[in-house]
């Protein structure tokens, strides 16, 4: 059933059933009883009970059965198909389904035909089953509810009370969405050390996950080392953060410190600009105008510079991290007390020396996380090395050559056609759980040591 | 002879105020490293882009007889879908330039119009009448011809250096002569999806992805958003759980985006099947990543609600809920709004996340609905960027112009918003 045929029966549906309620609430009063709750929410009363069951019901069915129908065709394959890999399993899964949308295209046509059949079947069985259900108990919900419109119901304490779980699953759902990404991420990632141990991986000073197509191919054992990787991440980090640090810092220092409000005004957003602009739009900066300017400007001096140097990404990153350092520390900058200020003023300091020996060691807690936070944000950046950065996986701290990162390792590994338990893809989700695990552990400090540091001057 | 300490401090006065204005400078020079670094990103961008909109035409005069498109039965209409459409231009080229005789240097005149010239010819001959008729029309020439014509390939250098040979160049310019190779308006940049010729390449089906994906990330993050802030700062008891979920969103906040596209590859398309490429998991994905941002938002928009409100409203006899929702809510719409708009902004910016979902193939087809596979606008930079020639680094920077005017659109909206309703209690 197309999409805005069932979206219009909802609205026909829900408008139904607040009329109705609100119908029936009025009816009671004009027969002289006082209501407990306005006829408002009787109405919304009957929605709750009418739409609500039968939309998870539709929700959760619409969920589960395609994973359900696959199960059920695959389990019927003819015996010659039913030794193959999951992966092509699941090209054969696809070929089915193509088959019965009408597309005669393959190879297995004949002999899949009377799956396809089975599976347009269970589609459309599926289907019917699902919305005749969503329909009883729709109209049973109804039905139940509609019984319940006396003079005296609560009306408006069900509907606010639903409203409340509703609200609260809503706020729930940042907690789903971390559990969903640890558990994506850790399920893959354990399926991934099965086959390679994880100390190769976390040990590992090669890395090459070229995993052979046929078996036996020459150099069909991929190294899984992931220390490249890390070295590499890190040494971009540490350029972004190199140029990051100080320029973002001495900016909130000038803006919160020196700048007239006029001049804020106008350059605190004009900074926060570079926030904003997209990270493909640096990655193509950073390839299309910086990398070659730094390999022309090494050349005249005799160096030899990668034109996929850690140098390039690291600068431009660093350029985007500036207004995420500068403007976290200005907000700490500017919760020092200024009786702190004044007591140093007091004492006859210029104010930059105010500023080195009393605002920056005041401050500097909330600096620390400020600058962690912006570490945690390029070590997660992907878009800039992705298209700065290099491939190959070298171990070396020289900024000039090329380096790759976890990241990368991440979007190659996953882009493009490919099957999913191969251990070249396992291995991006095992990078994940790295990624992830990094970044939370930075996060979960800095935002502790941010909290900390405003408590002490509340 | 005793020293007094303001002799001390005097003598280190100048020193001392010389340190003091070096840091000063050190400041002010750091904010000019911040914008300079950000005006030499924009130059570059739209220096490189500008040429994207503009594009060089061809005239032609067109002979469309039967013979040459092979079209023999015009009631055929297997004939009009497989007629010849380029073999009209290869012979028009002809005429035009009667001298060329070789085999070489015929090919290289066909090879001044774009590859893609013969499906425009197809889309004109809709109206069948034209057959046998002769029509005049202006068909884009080839990239390399685009080039030379906006002076990107330099004349003066060798013949074996350059991607143009010297024939073709004079080709070109006895074209220019004769007024019938013109830079032009490029429609096509803003009319058709992706293509492997440049001069065919266009954002359209890019926008229009990111259109989809963006309608589903708003409808689905701004609701549930708001719920969730509402919930938070208005009903939340003081407990481990509600703790709890504000520690998880202020970590969501900053998670990285590529491990939100991680999420989605595993859950959406893997264990609940939905299909890859397409924007409503796009803009699913996009809605979880934004959903820190909109929540964080529209707290302080309610926190900045003043209690007087809620005091007045219950003490008439409002309930709880009838105060946030009649009286509360209305107020604190316009902050939500800024924070949503400003969460759209950054959705309409990602990249990452999306290419784990596949949404990184190469489409064509204009997409028409939510489950039709398509590309967003990012991606399609990121795919361009990876083309070696010229034309392209032009349609890139191109794509990233419509892309920050989008941006600097919707911020400014979430700008006038917040001048427009903002009230001081």
């Amino acid at each position: 059933m197309p999409f805005h045929t069932l979206f219009t029966i909802f609205v026909v549906v829900i408008a139904f059933c607040f009329f109705a309620g609100q119908r029936r609430a009025l009816k009671l009063k004009s027969d002289g009883s006082s209501l407990h709750s306005l006829p408002f929410y009787h109405g919304t009363w009957l929605i709750i009970v009418g739409v609500l069951p039968a939309l998870i019901i539709l929700l959760v069915w619409s969920l589960v059965e395609s994973s359900i129908i696959r199960s059920v065709i695959l389990s019927e394959l003819p015996a010659n198909l039913m030794l193959v890999s999951p992966a092509e399993k699941s090209l054969l899964f696809s070929e089915i389904a193509n088959l019965s949308n009408g597309q005669i295209l393959s190879p297995n046509a004949e002999q899949l035909a009377p799956l396809s059949n089975r599976y347009t079947l269970l589609e459309s069985l599926s289907g019917q089953l699902k919305l005749g259900l969503a329909l009883i108990i729709s109209v049973i919900g109804f039905g139940l509810g509609w019984l319940r419109l006396k003079p005296d119901f609560r009306a408006r304490n069900r509907f606010e009370s639903t409203v409340r779980i509703i609200l609260m699953s809503c706020a729930s759902l940042a907690v789903l969405t971390t559990v969903g990404i640890v558990f994506s991420v850790l399920f893959e990632a354990m399926r991934f050390f099965d086959t390679v141990s994880i100390f190769d991986f976390i040990f590992g000073t090669h890395w090459s996950p070229q995993i052979a197509i046929r078996e036996g191919q020459v150099g069909s054992s991929g190294s899984f080392g992931a220390v490249p990787l890390f070295v590499g991440t890190m040494l971009i980090s540490a350029v972004a953060m190199i140029v990051a640090v100080p320029i973002g810092l001495m900016s909130a220092i000038y803006l919160s410190e020196y700048a007239s409000p006029k001049f804020r005004a106008f350059a605190k957003p004009l900074l926060e600009v570079l926030a904003g602009v997209p990270t493909v739009v640096y990655g193509f900066f950073a390839a299309i105008t910086v990398a070659p300017m730094l390999r022309d400007f090494g050349e005249a001096l005799g160096l030899s510079v990668s034109s996929e140097s850690a140098l390039a990404a690291g600068l431009v990153m660093g350029v985007m991290i500036i207004p995420f350092v500068s403007s976290l520390s200005d907000d700490v900058i500017n919760a020092v007390p200024q009786s702190l200020r004044d007591g140093s003023f007091g004492l006859g300091a210029t104010q930059s020396e105010t500023i080195r020996r009393v605002i920056i060691p005041a401050a500097l807690p909330g600096i620390v996380g400020a600058i962690l936070l912006a570490v945690s944000r390029a070590i997660g950046e992907t878009m800039i090395v992705v298209m700065a950065a290099g491939l190959s996986a070298n171990l070396t701290i020289n900024p000039l050559e090329t380096v790759t990162t976890v990241t990368v390792q991440i979007v190659t590994l996953l882009v493009g056609d490919q099957e999913f338990d191969s251990p070249k893809t396992l291995a991006a989700f095992a990078l994940g759980l790295m990624l992830f695990v990094t970044t939370l552990c930075l996060n979960v400090v800095a935002l502790y040591v941010v909290r900390r540091y405003r408590e002490q001057y509340d | 002879m005793s020293r007094s300490t303001i002799d001390i401090v005097n003598r280190n006065l100048a020193k001392r105020y010389a340190k003091e204005k070096r840091f000063r400078l050190f400041g002010l020079l750091s904010i000019l490293a911040g914008l300079t670094a950000l005006c030499f990103l924009l130059v570059t961008i739209v220096s490189n882009g500008w040429g994207a909109f503009t594009q060089s035409y061809i005239q032609l005069t067109l002979d469309l007889d039967p013979e040459t498109l092979s079209i023999t039965d015009p009631l055929d209409n297997d004939q009009w879908s497989y007629a010849n459409y380029t073999a009209v231009i290869k012979k028009s080229l002809r005429e035009r330039f009667p001298d060329i005789k070789s085999r070489k240097d015929k090919k290289r005149l066909y090879r001044i119009i774009s590859p893609g010239a013969g499906y425009q010819v197809n889309q004109l001959m809709h109206d069948r009448s034209l057959l046998g008729q002769t029509v005049t029309i202006w068909l884009p020439a080839d990239d390399d011809v685009d080039s030379v014509i906006k002076g990107h390939i330099d004349r003066n250098r060798p013949e074996n250096e350059r991607r143009v040979s010297d024939k073709t160049l004079a080709l070109i310019d006895e074209l220019v002569n004769s007024d019938q190779l013109q830079r032009k308006f490029n429609n096509v940049f803003f009319s058709a999806g992706d293509s492997s010729e440049p001069e065919q390449a266009g954002i359209k089906g890019a926008m229009l992805g990111s259109f989809f994906t963006l309608i589903v990330a708003l409808l689905l993050s701004f609701p549930i958003g708001i719920a969730a802030a509402i919930y938070l700062e208005e009903f939340a008891p003081k407990n481990k759980w509600t703790d709890f979920i504000e520690v998880n969103i202020n970590n969501l906040a900053a998670v990285p985006s590529i491990v939100f596209g991680l999420l989605g590859l595993a859950v959406f398309l893997n264990w609940f099947g939905l299909p890859r490429s397409v924007p409503l998991v796009g803009g699913i994905v996009l809605t979880l990543m934004t959903l820190p941002t909109i929540i964080i938002s529209s707290r302080v928009a309610l926190k900045s609600v003043p209690p007087s409100i809620r005091e007045a409203a219950l003490g008439l006899g409002a309930s709880k809920m009838q105060t946030i929702f009649d009286h509360v809510l209305p107020l604190a719409l316009p902050g939500m709004l800024t924070g949503g708009i400003i969460g759209m902004a950054q959705a309409l910016g990602e990249t990452a996340p999306l290419l784990m979902i596949g949404m990184v193939a190469f489409i064509v087809d204009i997409p028409g609905s939510f489950t039709d596979p398509a590309t967003v606008l990012p991606v399609q930079i990121f795919l361009w960027s990876d083309s070696p020639e010229r034309a392209f680094v032009e349609r890139t920077s191109g794509a990233i112009m419509v892309l920050l005017m989008f941006l600097i659109l919707m911020n400014s909206i979430a700008v006038l918003l917040r001048k427009r309703f903002e009230r001081r209690w």
